[in-house]
């Protein structure tokens, strides 16, 4: 198989570890090779933080570079438009529609971009989903994450009874339930 | 054999444990702080430690080396520093039980002050240095690290770096073979480094290095993978991958020693092939001993000596293609800031009110030396706060450093922070130094430290008191106040600063992530009250934003309800609420 590049992007503290873990646990389970790269220290406060995953049958750079990407998971819109030239021509954007003003924007520095799903919808094919308002549905708006992993898991080529498996052996013990339900909204929007 | 998905510093812990080592001593520093972490789950078989340093982490190995189990200490790059000096001696010293000292270096500065490569540490102290490419060789590099130190009687640096430190990959799983202990024998003459011995074991030193040199070409972690010889490549590390992502077809000598490095079979490779590569990130340490034997090479004429490599940057500096890639998008920067009730905003705030200037240390705090806060002026290194700010008032005088402080946390502080502040005390300084005590070592992730009653294995033990540790130097204006108590702390930092004698100021309010530290309220706006003055949004937290009308919104998911927006705001537009 032809190795699969998916890049997680967001802002530190948002939880694209957890994220990438899951994916990284589905390629492991499906018996590829995978590797994953990941931030930690200063940029988790509050930064700009990515992590790239990467499965096939053989992966040797755990990073994925600029035009390479099949998938791009963005927790936030402005990162969504920071990172999307790393997508190929025909790439998918999966997008938290919320916006989080880097500290750029509210010290009056920066302006944050209007219209970015509108921009990036003519060259790529994007999927938006408003994540926390469906996680606060749920009671807890910290599984936003997991609710736009389920998009994502749309466009991939597993079995929603192997995302759910992966997902129960990932996450701590006592969220296991929460996520899961988190993922079947996201898997049926 | 079960194969599990491994971050590369969870692989080096697993070697470790594999390769049966008993004792491990470290300090926390990105990208390094992982791997005592993860050796917290092997508790019943190792002992695992937080050092207050990087020279005490590699003494206490030492220790336990010379008392004949197998030992490591685990630090970042620039705790290598803080280690060279029982690392060089260590290196004449050898070892009984085999010792491994694991660096962490960071090419792209993802979380570090400086860009240094650890591989020239290790030449210049005479240590092998061995360097894997993924997690699988990070878990067998480890094991075969303690097989060299104890061959060739040497401690051993395993160096990582961030790119291989925080990715995961696959790993084999084997099995814990420990050794016997070996038996300890007293011997002066290769334990204790005074002049007449030193000068011994300074022989056993070089004609070691020619040795494992000489040696190198029959060592598995050194291999030739002979293709297409038109490009012969020299590399190691997790550069290694982008080569094999970008020339498949090259010939490859991968090393896995790059301390010292195997001259014979360098020559050997170098005289088969065409046109011969050296591609190592950071320095060109092969490349420059390559072509000190005559070699001709490419290297840094085509390679940058800053940052990480990629596959990419790889195709355009040896292939010259140009890559069809879209512009990345112009948009505003999102750097690292302060989380939303975070206690060192408050302490900043009172800072930035009096326009004091702060000599910074390293940790979360260092990032108040931008906007909106700017408070911060200099920062160079663990504990160099306080020494810094001794340093300005011998030179300018003591009027001059009234309008300055030392701001430095706990973690820090107890690191290095403390000889600073005894050179202060002992060298009659009237300045005045912020210990900002958060109960934590923050910026790597929560570490516990000596001052919190917690060890890395998690039992309860001794804290040291800050206060009374400071109180025991002989300082007599030492002052304890909440870190979110603006107007108190205002009033202390007046008075301590205008003092023609040496205080310490502790705030104290726990790192807001720290787990069950939770705020009762949160802050609401009242838009009625409001006078649109923009005093709240000055401290910086990302919690509120301007709306158009000029009051302000308070995000709900990000404010931790610390109460230090409404204890800014002149006109009571802000309330806290329970939640």
């Amino acid at each position: 198989m032809e190795t699969k590049n998916i890049m997680i992007v967001g802002v530190g503290g948002q939880g694209t570890l957890l994220t990438s873990r899951i994916l990284g646990g589905i390629a492991l389970h499906e018996g590829y090779d995978v590797k994953l790269s990941e931030v930690h220290g200063m940029a988790q406060r509050g930064g700009s933080v990515v992590t790239y995953v990467r499965y096939g049958d053989k992966v040797a750079e755990p990073i994925v570079e600029e035009g390479q990407a099949d998938i791009l998971i963005a927790f936030e819109r402005l990162e969504a438009k920071r990172y999307a030239h790393f997508l190929k021509k025909d790439g998918a954007i999966i997008v938290n529609d919320q916006r989080m003003d880097p500290i750029t924007v509210v010290t009056g520095a920066a302006q944050y971009p209007e219209g970015i799903l509108e921009e990036l919808s003519q060259k790529y094919k994007v999927y938006s989903v408003d994540a926390m308002a469906e996680a606060k549905k749920l009671g807890n708006a910290r599984v936003f994450n997991i609710i736009v992993l389920g998009i994502a898991a749309q466009h991939m080529d597993y079995s929603k009874e192997t995302w759910l498996t992966v997902i129960e052996k990932t996450v701590p013990p006592k969220t296991v339930e929460i996520n899961k339900k988190a993922f079947e909204v996201g898997y049926s929007l | 054999m079960e194969k599990k998905i491994m971050l590369g510093n969870e692989a080096i812990a697993r070697g470790a444990w594999e390769a049966g080592v008993k004792v491990s001593s470290a300090y926390p520093g990105t990208p390094s702080t992982e791997i005592s972490e993860s050796l917290v789950q092997y508790k019943a078989d190792i002992y695992a430690e937080w050092a207050p340093n990087e020279k005490v982490a590699t003494e206490v190995a030492s220790g336990a080396s010379i008392s004949g189990v197998r030992s490591m200490c685990c630090m970042k790059h620039v705790g290598v520093n803080v280690a060279a000096d029982p690392l060089y001696t260590m290196s004449y010293i050898g070892v009984n039980g085999g010792m491994v000292l694991v660096a962490a270096d960071d090419p792209g500065l993802y979380s570090s002050q400086n860009e240094q490569d650890s591989r020239s540490v290790g030449r210049a102290a005479h240590v092998p240095v061995i360097e894997p490419s993924d997690s699988q060789e990070a878990k067998d590099f480890m094991k075969y690290a303690f097989e060299l130190s104890e061959k060739y009687d040497t401690p051993v640096i395993l160096r990582t770096t961030t790119r291989l430190s925080h990715s995961q990959g696959l790993v084999t799983l084997e099995d814990r073979v420990v050794p016997e202990d070996k038996p300890y024998e007293r011997n002066i003459k290769k334990h204790v480094m005074m002049p007449a011995m030193a000068k011994q074991r300074h022989l056993h030193v070089e004609q070691r290095e020619l040795d494992m040199s000489a040696d190198g070409a029959s060592m598995p972690i050194n291999r030739v993978e002979m293709n297409d010889k038109k490009i012969g490549v020299i590399t190691c590390g997790i550069e290694y991958q982008y080569v094999k992502e970008v020339l498949p077809n090259a010939s490859v000598l991968k090393l896995g020693l790059v301390n010292p490095l195997p001259k014979q079979m360098i020559l050997d490779f170098a005289a088969q092939v065409e046109e011969l590569y050296v591609i190592e990130e950071l320095d060109p340490v092969i490349e420059e001993q390559v072509r000190s034997w005559g070699i001709a090479c490419h290297g840094k004429d085509l390679l940058t000596v800053q940052g990480e490599y990629s596959a990419n940057l790889l195709r355009k500096a040896i292939l010259h293609e140009e890559l069809d890639l879209e512009t990345p998008a112009d948009v505003p920067a999102r750097p690292p800031i302060l989380c939303p009730g975070c206690p060192h905003r408050s302490v900043y705030s009172v800072l930035k009110k009096l326009n004091i200037h702060a000599a910074g240390d390293i940790g979360c705090y260092t990032l108040g030396a931008v906007a909106p806060l700017n408070v911060v002026d200099t920062t160079i290194c663990m504990g160099a706060s306080i020494s810094s700010l001794h340093g300005m008032e011998k030179a300018k005088g003591k009027e001059y450093v009234k309008n300055w402080v030392a701001v430095i946390g706990d973690s820090t502080f107890l690191h290095t922070g403390v000889n600073s502040l005894m050179n202060m005390v002992y060298n009659q300084a009237t300045g005045t130094v912020m210990i900002l005590d958060n109960s934590t070592t923050g910026m790597t992730g929560h570490q516990d430290h000596a001052a919190t009653g917690k060890t890395l294995q998690g039992d309860p033990t001794y804290a040291i008191d800050i206060y009374n540790l400071v109180k025991a130097m002989g300082i007599e204006h030492v002052v304890e106040v909440n870190a979110f108590d603006i107007k108190k702390l205002e009033e202390v930092v007046k008075e301590e600063t205008a003092r023609d004698e040496i205080s310490v100021i502790i705030t104290k309010s726990p790192c807001v992530l720290l787990k069950g530290n939770v705020f009762p309220n949160k802050c609401v706006p009242i838009p009625e009250k409001c006078k649109k003055c923009g005093m709240c949004l000055r401290p910086g937290c990302p919690a509120l934003t301007k709306k158009e009308d000029g009051t302000i919104a308070i995000d709900e998911t990000m404010c931790n309800g610390c109460g230090l927006c409404k204890n800014v705001c002149p006109f009571g537009a802000i309330e806290t609420v329970e939640k």
